[in-house]
């Protein structure tokens, strides 16, 4: 559940914004979830909302926006594209999950399906952003 | 926007101190440095992490001899215990294969690790660096603002020639550096030791090179009892006890 991990940042990232740009309140978080760390929707938002409840005045009536992200992978060498969706069929559980922790590993137990190169990009749907946050 | 960056003090701030072991130069001892300290700290009664950020050739759990841990899942991850210290390195997800990272995937690295690892309550946050000062070391000074450095070459002119660039650098931007160890040491040389003074920064002493080390490597028993840790511990105690 390394979810709590990520979802406490996002918090933190909030108090932060709330501090520099002097707000009172935060009314919503607009967070995307790219798809290649596979968080657990779910969990992911239960989270955001029990650490909500201990993040004092400034987050009490929060609401979050969860989006999912696709990802989009493209090599450096050939130029082809392709998704994770795609990549984890040629990837293990454990391959899976070590992704799910750090989602560069990608690097490691994947290729290019095309040349089978190592050097590519993660264009899109990495990991955990946060899109917009709007308060008053 | 990045959300992982704001959390990372949290996630320091049960560690009363961040030792950075880092060169300008590969292969002078920074990680047998790192894993030496960290048990001898250890052996003295203190709470200790180890953080291997080398991710091209990682080898801190080569040298303690790491097998069949992982970290444990709660609310991030808690490192796993090796010989009492707390390990956390990349391989537990790497499965040891290669990392072929560009610059700001190891910055991404970086993040994730600072961001979901639970070190808890520790007195010293050992760092085993990779050489030079790119990516990491920026990385470092930019995330972990409570670094201090401590700086590994050895006795070669070729060597200081880089090592003196990050002992530049670091002093133009005022980081704390705890000294320089001068490993595998030969000859009675004190170009290096004048070198450092001359710069204003503390010399901790010299470590010889020890023909014996290599046998006790995967094995912290028998790494405590060479006759580099007994000199470790000299250099060492000079600035933490
Ligand atoms: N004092 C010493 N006596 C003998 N051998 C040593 C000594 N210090 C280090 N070594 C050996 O030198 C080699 C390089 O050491 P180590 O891997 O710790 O260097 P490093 O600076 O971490 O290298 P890298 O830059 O690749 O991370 C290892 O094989 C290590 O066992
Ligand atoms: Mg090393
Ligand atoms: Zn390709």
């Amino acid at each position: 559940m390394h979810e709590w991990a990520l979802a406490e940042s996002i918090l933190s990232a909030a108090q932060e914004t709330a501090e520099k740009e002097h707000l009172k309140t935060i009314n919503e978080i607009t967070i995307l979830l790219g798809e290649l760390q596979q968080i657990e929707h779910d969990i992911f938002e239960f989270a955001l909302k029990e650490l909500a409840k201990t993040e004092g005045k400034k987050l009490k009536h929060v609401k979050f926006h969860i989006k999912q992200e696709k990802s989009m992978l493209q090599c450096t060498r050939c130029e082809h594209t392709w998704s994770f969706d795609e990549m984890k069929k040629t990837l293990g559980i454990d391959e899976a999950e070590a992704i799910h922790f750090i989602p560069e590993i990608a690097f490691v137990h994947a290729r290019c399906p095309k040349c089978s190169s190592p050097d590519f990009d993660i264009i899109k749907g990495r990991g955990v952003s946060i899109s917009s946050i709007k308060g008053s | 926007m990045e959300p992982r960056i704001s959390i990372i003090n949290k996630r320091l701030q049960n560690v009363k101190r961040v030792v950075v072991v880092a060169s300008g130069k590969g292969g002078v001892g920074k990680s047998l440095l790192s894993s030496g300290l960290a048990l001898h700290l250890e052996k003295k009664g203190c709470r200790v992490g180890l953080l291997d950020l080398d991710f091209y050739g990682p080898s801190s759990h080569i040298i303690l001899g790491v097998h069949d841990v992982f970290p444990q899942e709660d609310k991030g991850l808690i490192p796993p215990r090796v010989s009492g210290i707390s390990f956390m390195s990349l391989v537990f997800f790497t499965h040891d294969k290669p990392a072929p990272f560009r610059g700001g995937d190891i910055t991404n690295v970086i993040l994730e690790l600072l961001a979901i690892t639970q070190w808890g309550s520790l007195d010293f946050l050992i760092i085993d660096m990779p050489p030079g000062i790119g990516d990491e070391t920026l990385d470092v000074l930019r995330f972990i603002k409570k670094s201090e450095f401590l700086v590994v070459t050895t006795s070669s002119k070729v060597a200081y020639g880089a090592v003196e660039k990050l002992l530049v650098i670091l002093k133009e931007q005022k980081i704390p550096l705890l000294g320089v160890v001068e490993n595998m040491k030969q000859g009675s040389s004190s170009f290096v030791e004048t070198e450092v003074v001359g710069r204003d920064i503390r010399y901790l002493g010299g470590i010889l090179f020890d023909p014996h080390l290599e046998d006790a490597i995967g094995n912290t028993d028998s790494l405590s009892k060479t006759t580099f840790m007994k000199e470790l511990v000299v250099c060492f105690d000079r600035i933490f006890f």
